[in-house]
């Protein structure tokens, strides 16, 4: 056989199923968000409009977008930050010499990694029960009122992104644990013999040698958080008054609930380009972060 | 710092955050074998004062836990193997085999990974409907049957392969199948477990697109089996606990048994993503 026709046969079978389940509907869902395609479209194709930007130009206008925005944003710029920051602190603790036990320790805070967010997330439920939960139970210790954790706009957001940070760090800690063990010890026995203190060695060496895969992380965590959905759907289901409706959240409910797919496409697309100005954003302040003398002041 | 007092902190801390990071769980094992109305109680009973097996018999006689349970097996078990067939294939015939195209095609699914999956959601449903696969395992099951991440993965892994080891079986007369088949695939018998894993966890974990192409209880997997009963029985919460444990408890001891794969694949997966 031809080794160039064996090798297309051999991603034949990939191919097809990413170019049928995967590029050709999202090249519909740029078709259909130009369209007001709905119930009435779904029961008979011929009630289908095209309606060019109409679909963008409306959810422009709808206040429920721009909270939905508003929401997912918070749960990225407070989560995002919140989770890498759980990462990198576990990483360190469990990259240090003084360390024990680390394979042990190491299992478990990843554990909550591999668990499902739908069964996690109805655990954490319960224990931000406001009347028995242990989250109440232990701040009422410390002579803190209770708090009506999912119940009350202003605490449902933070409990979610809590959660978040729990299920989720230990995914970034493994990656951060092997950029630490990839520095070479030399540069810290060097900092130490001049005199280096643990803060200044983390701040110029651990810090910049670890540049490169902070900043894959925080591109991939940040695309990850914009993505917020089962964990509003199964503790809140958008609520109290949408204070966790998420952007996808509304894509759902206006794509299967109300079955408005020509809309919910465009939210979809909405929520495509910002991530994308996202990551791009934080490339460039990335490169622009860099000093090009590459010495630390 | 002393160094033994830095070695209690460091300890200390990390036996602070472990127990942040079990506690969740251990209470739901012990909550899901107290009675009904039993973890109701102040102080939040921490072990049941009767253990009791009825809040897993309520899930499996009456609320059909079962069928969930033999769905998500059926469903996670299918994608896996059929993924990892179409990955393995792909991901080694972009590593090894040489065709026109090949560096710019591979670039481009790279390139296809920031284009989020939700996307694709809305009209993947449209096109599942109309070829009649909207609520049957077959429409969770498709689209789960090749990714991006896996030909990656594969690809990373299959380009350690010598070259000479390919170029002597061709040589000897081998076709092409029968050089995958078996000279092949030992050699990616490694990844081959750690994508194995992967994929199957996170077919178990999914839960977005199962919610919408499953219309029917029928075809539940236990994330939506478990999100539809929770919210049917939000104050049941003894009853909650033994369903999470049945649906998390069948993943946490896949990743315990074979988490070095697990892990290896993950850092894999991470470099020049």
């Amino acid at each position: 056989m031809n080794p160039q026709r064996a090798a297309w046969l051999f991603l034949a079978p990939a191919l097809l199923v990413l170019g049928v389940f995967f590029l050709l509907p999202v090249i519909a869902a740029l078709v259909l968000s130009l369209t007001d395609y709905d119930l009435y479209a779904l029961a008979n194709i011929h009630n289908l409009r095209f309606v060019a930007l109409q679909n963008y130009w409306a959810l422009l206008q709808r206040p429920l977008f721009w909270s939905a925005l508003g929401h997912t944003v918070y749960f990225v710029a407070v989560g995002v930050p919140l989770s890498m920051g759980a990462s990198l602190g576990a990483a360190l603790l469990l990259n240090s010499p003084l360390a024990k036990c680390k394979p042990f320790f190491r299992t478990a805070l990843f554990a909550p990694v591999v668990t499902t967010v739908v069964a996690t997330a109805v655990i954490w439920r319960y224990l931000f029960n406001t009347k028995y939960g242990w989250m109440n139970y232990a701040l009422n210790a410390l002579g803190i009122h209770p708090v009506d954790w999912l119940g009350d706009p202003h605490w449902a957001m933070p409990t979610i992104i809590l959660f978040a940070v729990w299920k989720n760090f230990g995914y970034n800690m493994i990656i951060f644990l092997a950029g630490l063990q990839a520095i070479p010890l030399d540069l810290y026995e060097a900092a130490r013999i001049d005199g280096a203190s643990s803060w200044r060695q983390f701040r110029h060496i651990t810090w910049p040698m670890l540049g490169p895969t902070l900043l894959m992380v925080g591109i991939l965590t940040v695309s990850g958080y914009f993505q917020l959905f089962a964990e509003p759907y199964v503790m809140t289901e958008g609520g109290p008054l949408q204070s966790t409706t998420s952007v996808l959240y509304l894509m759902y409910d206006e794509g299967f609930k109300w079955w408005n797919l020509g809309s919910a496409s465009a939210v979809a697309f909405l929520l495509f380009i910002i991530m994308f100005a996202v990551t791009v954003l934080m490339l460039k302040l990335s490169r622009r972060g860099e000093h090009p003398d590459g010495a630390p002041a | 710092m002393n160094p033994r007092l830095a070695k209690a902190l460091i300890n200390g801390l990390l036996i602070g955050a472990t127990m942040v990071a079990l506690f969740p769980l251990l209470w739901m094992l012990s909550v899901s074998f107290m009675p009904p109305g039993g973890a109701s109680a102040l102080p939040p009973p921490l072990l049941p004062k009767h253990a009791t097996m009825s809040n897993y018999r309520e899930l499996f006689v009456h609320a059909g836990m079962s069928r969930y349970l033999l769905n998500s097996l059926l469903v996670s078990s299918a994608i896996t193997v059929l993924s990892l067939a179409f990955n393995l294939m792909a991901g080694y015939a972009f590593a090894k085999l040489r065709f026109a195209g090949r560096e710019r095609l591979f670039q481009a699914l790279i390139g296809a990974l920031v284009i989020p999956a939700q996307v694709a959601m809305l009209p993947l449903f449209l096109l599942l409907k109309y070829i009649g696969l909207v609520n049957s395992y077959a429409g969770v099951i498709v689209p789960g049957m090749a990714t991006v991440f896996g030909i990656f993965l594969v690809r990373q892994y299959a380009r350690g392969i010598p070259d000479e080891l390919l170029e002597a079986a061709r040589i000897d007369g081998a076709g092409e199948w029968r050089i995958f088949m078996q000279i092949v695939m030992p050699l990616l018998k490694p990844i081959m477990v750690t994508l194995a894993i992967f994929s199957f966890l996170a077919a178990w974990n999914d839960f977005m697109w199962p919610l919408i192409v499953l219309t029917g209880q029928e075809h539940y997997t236990l994330p939506i089996g478990l999100a539809s009963l929770a919210r049917e029985h939000a104050q049941d919460s003894e009853l909650m606990m033994a369903g999470a444990v049945v649906t998390v408890l069948p993943v946490l001891l896949l990743f315990l048994a074979m988490q070095r794969y697990y892990l290896e694949g993950l850092l894999l997966g991470s470099v020049k993503g």
